[in-house]
């Protein structure tokens, strides 16, 4: 991986993407890219680990290869497919032309423009490259135990095309929001990390490099609210950072300087996403602005 | 920081075994990659160290925990020596904490004598009997008699299909079988969607008033995971109480006995109070909410005497019931006679579940798995 060199290296060069990350956050990243692993990361959601993958791939100008997993994910949609119907149109071509010798047939058949690349293998093939295999507890365990093979050999074999090795091993990053417990095989292979909210000042810091055009004074209020918020131990959702961009972008579209009770309230929307929580912030704004 | 630099390695590898003894699992592999990624950050870097060890001999945010404690410990002798303080477990197991389970030696030969006397008669009769009156003997001829339990898991439809014959048309195989044809039309395919187990949570209430019933509700936990498993189905179980707990893992366990005992490791709140409605707001928090109750068969072992706030508990059972798909709510007591669901917790929490089921026998035990069969 170009340019890496230590941890504070990939603090600058994520921050040029306006991704912050904290110290520990950078020499995992290094450790990573260095010792060729993937990376694990664990945390809240919203707290920013998708977004980390994404300000990886901007920093260092490499492809960003994104493999959403879900229930019932298997290995073909991670992996590869074949394009039938163009297989099909190319067979009738060649029955057109009148030599159709069915080795040759079979052979031209499974070349590779007839492969479909599905994200894993689009990655390997595409090195140097950022695999983002996004909220890996949703997928399950046979699943994991297909992705562990290849994050451990960098290769993948098909069986009428042949073996597929990354001429230079991606950069693999993993989420999870722990829903399950990963198997440990597969956390073996992995750096941990476990991403929290961020501090008032770094938070601060964020939303004024992820989103300029919200005003310091704005910003800095938003932050401050969002951070009582999760003080609190009522809300089944308490806002992450994504949410707080949300809301700092949002109240700055509808032209609001200060926070005050009409605004917020109207706002309230792109912070929290259940009428209870919506319910008990409205009741306690007021006194929380007034503060 | 001479010493380091000297025997990095040595003191490096002995505080991934203080860690080890703290009670993370810290694995050969996990040592090497935390040696590696030492030596690519610099040993001279206390912070960086402390990073890497995070990074590579942690899988959880317990771990996390333990970690720093250990690292604390190991790299800031206050004697000038570096040395480790690994916490023992030293809870009680559930033998020595759940009354006979571990009983005398003599009930147990006369026991055996019974068994070979009347063995099927008292079998039955055993299976209706309110485990929380056996004896110790009486206790380990009903746990050799929870094997015969075994749970089909309930199915859900996937979003995959799967070939059948009949059903709807299968384009991409037949134009798969046609291909092998070299593109003349050949059979057509048809197909299905798919069926997975679908998941199921245990949440078993080891407060205080429900002691005499955890030993066999942990056994049937264990027998319901490990029958699950054969099938390829998932139980997750934790116990609440005032600490919600995760002991699948201790339950994956092939033999139940050492299972329960390592579940009863791991449990820090056997007989305590009741919390029911943090505990499960915890669950939803940290869990459930998130994908481990989503669409699964919930069940709720608990005789609803709740010592926290009632209504508390009567919202998250609601909670609870709008993200699983079947919550079933199982009280020893329910199957006596005389008795009224009056206590603050279960009136709060009934509206929201789906089957409200007696556990207090084996008999009960086999009832609720054929629920959670057909869920």
């Amino acid at each position: 991986m170009q340019g890496m060199d230590s941890a504070a290296d990939v603090a600058t060069r994520l921050g040029a993407t306006g991704y912050l990350a904290d110290d520990e956050l950078a020499t995992v990243v290094f450790l990573a890219s260095r010792m060729q692993r993937p990376l694990l990361l664990e945390g809240e959601p919203g707290t920013g680990k998708t977004a980390l993958a994404e300000a990886l791939a901007q920093s260092l100008d490499l492809p960003l290869v994104r493999l959403q997993c879900y229930e019932g994910i298997d290995a073909s949609q991670a992996l590869y497919d074949w394009d039938f119907p163009r297989q099909i149109l190319h067979l009738r071509a060649l029955e057109a032309a009148g030599e159709v010798d069915s080795d040759e047939a079979e052979k031209s058949l499974y070349d590779e423009r007839f492969l479909l690349s599905r994200p894993v293998l689009a990655a390997l093939r595409q090195a140097p490259a950022v695999l983002l295999v996004d909220e890996v507890d949703r997928a399950d365990d046979e699943f994991e135990a297909f992705l562990l093979e290849v994050l451990s050999t960098w290769q993948v074999t098909i069986p009428e095309f042949g073996t597929v090795t990354a001429p230079e091993p991606p950069l693999v990053v993993l989420t999870s929001n722990r829903t399950r417990e990963l198997h440990d095989a597969l956390k073996r292979r992995c750096l941990y990390h476990w991403i929290d909210h961020p501090g008032l000042e770094r938070e601060v810091e964020i939303v004024r490099s992820r989103a300029p055009e919200v005003s310091e004074a704005l910003a800095r209020q938003v932050v401050g609210l969002v951070q009582q918020l999760r003080q609190r131990d009522d809300l089944l959702k308490p806002p992450g950072v994504a949410e707080t961009l949300d809301w700092a972008r949002a109240l700055t579209y509808l032209g609001t300087a200060e926070l005050d009770l009409a605004s917020a309230a109207a706002t309230l929307g792109a912070l929290l996403k259940y009428r209870e929580d919506a319910d008990r912030v409205k009741a306690a704004l007021d006194r929380m602005l007034s503060r | 920081m001479n010493a380091v630099l000297h025997e990095a390695d040595e003191v490096l590898l002995g505080f991934t075994r203080a860690l080890r003894a703290a009670g993370v699992p810290v694995t050969q592999d996990r040592a090497h990659g935390f040696l590696a990624a030492v030596a690519a950050v610099g040993a001279d870097d206390r912070q960086a160290t402390y990073w890497a060890g995070r990074a590579t001999l942690c899988g959880s945010p317990d771990d996390l925990a333990r970690h720093d404690e250990v690292f604390a410990a190991w790299f800031d002798p206050r004697d000038g020596l570096p040395r480790a303080r690994p916490r023992e477990a030293s809870r009680p197991s559930t033998a020595q904490l759940l009354p006979d389970a571990e009983g005398a030696g003599g009930g147990d030969e006369a026991g055996e004598e019974d068994l070979v006397r009347a063995r099927a008669s008292e079998a039955e009769v055993l299976k209706h009997r309110d485990v929380a009156t056996l004896d110790a003997a009486e206790k380990r001829r009903l746990a050799s008699m929870f094997v015969r339990l075994s749970l089909r898991p309930p199915a859900r439809r996937t979003a995959r299909h799967q070939r059948w014959h009949r059903g709807e048309l299968d384009a991409s195989r037949t134009l798969r079988n046609s291909l092998r044809h070299l593109g003349e039309p050949g059979e057509i395919a048809w197909r299905r969607r798919g069926t997975r187990p679908r998941r199921v949570v245990l949440l078993v209430d080891v407060s205080g008033s429900m002691s005499p019933y955890a030993d066999a509700l942990l056994r049937l936990a264990h027998r319901l995971t490990q029958s699950a498993r054969s099938v390829g189905g998932g139980v997750e179980t934790f116990t609440v109480g005032t600490r919600l707990t995760h002991v699948t893992r201790a339950l994956r366990s092939p033999d139940a006995d050492r299972a329960i005992v390592a579940a009863g490791e791991v449990v820090p709140d056997w007989s305590g109070g009741t919390r029911l409605g943090e505990t499960l707001r915890v669950f939803l928090d940290r869990w459930g909410q998130r994908g481990m109750a989503r669409g699964a068969v919930v069940v709720v072992f608990s005789d609803g005497w709740e010592r926290g706030d009632a209504e508390l508990l009567g919202e998250q059972m609601a909670r609870l019931k709008r993200v699983a798909h079947r919550v079933v709510w199982v009280n020893p007591h329910r199957g006596k006679a005389g008795y009224e669901p009056l206590q603050g917790g279960v009136v709060a929490a009934l509206p929201h579940c789906d089957d409200f089921l007696a556990g207090h026998s084996l008999a009960t035990f086999a009832d609720l798995t054929e629920v959670i069969s057909r869920a």
